[in-house]
């Protein structure tokens, strides 16, 4: 089966700064991709060069077969098909909730109003969060704003979903309410690239782990081969500091 | 014939002149609420064209051609924040009749030369407004699949709109105060009416008492309205829950209350943990 996305030999610089060396790896439909790595390896520029949010140096990366990065490709309509949620929310301030989630539809997928409406609904439900469509942003707390975010992302229902450190930013009594959303889509099969720190969530709804380390890709496997038999000294070095 | 004391020539002026003053103070607001409207249009015009984002490597014919009308616009807003009012007034006014044989109208003359002045300063507004909005409202943007103009549309302009609202009530005031130097070009506005009236009888001190009180009136009671109209556009400050079947629109609304919000949280992240 072809991969959803495949990624040949991608690097990222920023100016002299090389962030991301010769990456390679596959995303399969139903996957819940983890990336783990130290602060700084390269994880949310790997992300966000997946979303065209930054321009990769070289290499290419294949949705369905197709450079993304050949000039003659839309990042809009393939960034509708492939969603994100940030750690930081981004959710639009001059919005409601319902709106934040609707706008997507209606504005980039052309669906009518109601139809839009009723999507939303449908999202905002599943991650409890249909009792607030007439709350603004500000008024919202950040587990709640993310929970929002997952929902404006599914409503535009993506063939991939990124997330990038989608509890970072949260109070600790909030990430349970984030995380198991997210796990809840795992097991309906939504193939996911999950950037995340918690460890143990990683080991739970991760098919596969990439352990990334000073932008390059230093091991990858399942998560019982990563997290129970690492074999790279690194990624053995980097695991052990969550077991204490 | 002119009353003894300070009050009655006061009444006597006001008597005599209000209606003449009442059209003065109706030219100068007719003149700083088009031109504050003009300008806005003219500033977001700017201000939009200023912050496009082009890749130069990627497209380096649109690149060069909007650094072009970008360089131009720059030039523009430079000029005009950079030299008087006044004296663009008699350039414009003299240099139109002088090199294109262009007679203006005091009233074209007066719109044209407040609107882009207010333009020139609307446009910075603007920019900054667009550039101090976070990045990740546009990466949010982005991250659905909007295009550049939708993202703006749908959601950097409305921001920025609402954070210029106070730079577009200041601007709305100094044209209030500034139409005043049109007189150099002869429109008869509320100073250029005062100075008549008080030339007459030579009541200098009375006649402009009443148009500083004019001129005080109007520009607080905009400033008031511009804030009022601020307010409007932060929306409420509560939210109302909706309890039960949220697919039918307006049923089971209740008014936000913290403690059952507090409740129905905890409740949600139990249910939730529970799961783990
Ligand atoms: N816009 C940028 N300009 C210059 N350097 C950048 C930029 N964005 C990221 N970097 C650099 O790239 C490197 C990798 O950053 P990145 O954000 O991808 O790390 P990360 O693995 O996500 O770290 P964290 O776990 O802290 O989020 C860092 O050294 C960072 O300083
Ligand atoms: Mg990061």
């Amino acid at each position: 089966m072809e991969p959803i996305i495949q990624i040949n030999h991608l690097s990222k610089a920023f100016g002299s700064h090389v962030v991301l060396k010769d990456i390679d790896f596959a995303v399969n439909k139903g996957d819940v991709t983890c990336i783990i790595g130290a602060s700084g390896s390269g994880k949310s520029t790997l992300l966000r060069c997946i979303n065209l949010l930054e321009t990769p140096t070289s290499g290419e990366i294949l949705f369905h077969g197709q450079n993304i990065l050949d000039r003659g490709t839309n990042p809009s309509k393939y960034r509708a098909k492939v969603g994100m949620v940030f750690q930081s929310f981004n959710l639009f301030h001059n919005m409601s909730v319902l709106e934040n989630c609707m706008i997507g539809m209606t504005k980039v997928l052309h669906k009518d109003p109601e139809e839009a409406r009723q999507i939303a609904m449908h999202y905002l439900e599943k991650v409890g969060m249909a009792p607030y469509i007439n709350a603004k942003p500000r008024q919202l707390s950040g587990g709640q704003k993310q929970r929002v975010a997952i929902a404006r992302a599914l409503a535009m229902e993506p063939e991939v979903l990124l997330f990038d450190e989608p509890t970072s930013a949260l109070d600790p009594q909030m990430v349970g309410e984030v995380l198991s959303i997210i796990r809840d889509l795992a097991k309906e099969g939504l193939t996911m690239m999950i950037v995340t720190h918690e460890m143990a969530f990683a080991h739970a709804v991760s098919s596969h782990v990439v352990f990334m380390a000073d932008g390059v890709i230093c091991e990858e496997g399942t998560a019982e081969q990563i997290f129970e038999h690492p074999q790279n000294s690194r990624t053995q070095e980097f695991l052990s500091r969550f077991s204490r | 014939m002119l009353p003894q004391s300070f009050w009655g020539r006061i009444l006597f002026l006001l008597n005599e002149y209000g209606t003449s003053l009442i059209k003065g103070a109706g030219v100068t607001m007719v003149i700083a609420i088009v031109c504050t409207f003009f300008g806005c249009i003219i500033g977001f015009g700017v201000g939009i064209v200023q912050t496009i984002p082009l890749d130069r490597k990627k497209q380096p014919f649109h690149w060069f051609l909007l650094r072009a009308v970008q360089l131009l616009l720059s030039a523009y807003v430079e000029i005009f924040r950079g030299t008087p009012m006044m004296v663009q007034a008699m350039f414009i006014f003299y240099g139109a009749a002088a090199l294109f044989n262009i007679n203006m109208s005091m009233w074209t003359a007066a719109l044209f030369i407040v609107s882009i002045n207010t333009g020139a300063y609307m446009a910075e507004s603007v920019r900054g407004g667009i550039l101090s909005i976070d990045a990740g409202q546009t990466e949010g943007a982005k991250a659905i699949g909007m295009t550049h103009f939708q993202t703006m549309l749908y959601i950097i302009l409305p921001q920025a709109l609402r954070n210029i609202m106070p730079q577009i009530g200041n601007n709305l005031i100094i044209n209030i105060k500034d139409t005043c130097v049109l007189s150099v070009i002869g429109t008869v506005e509320l100073y250029y009416t005062t100075r008549g009236i008080a030339g007459t009888y030579y009541t200098y001190f009375e006649a402009f008492t009443i148009t500083m009180v004019i001129y005080f009136i109007l520009t607080f009671c905009c400033s008031r309205i511009l804030r009022m109209l601020e307010n409007r556009m932060d929306g409420p400050v509560n939210y109302e829950l909706v309890m039960q079947d949220p697919l039918v629109a307006g049923t089971g609304t209740y008014r936000f209350n913290e403690k059952k919000h507090q409740q129905f949280n905890d409740q949600n992240i139990d249910t939730r943990e529970g799961g783990r």
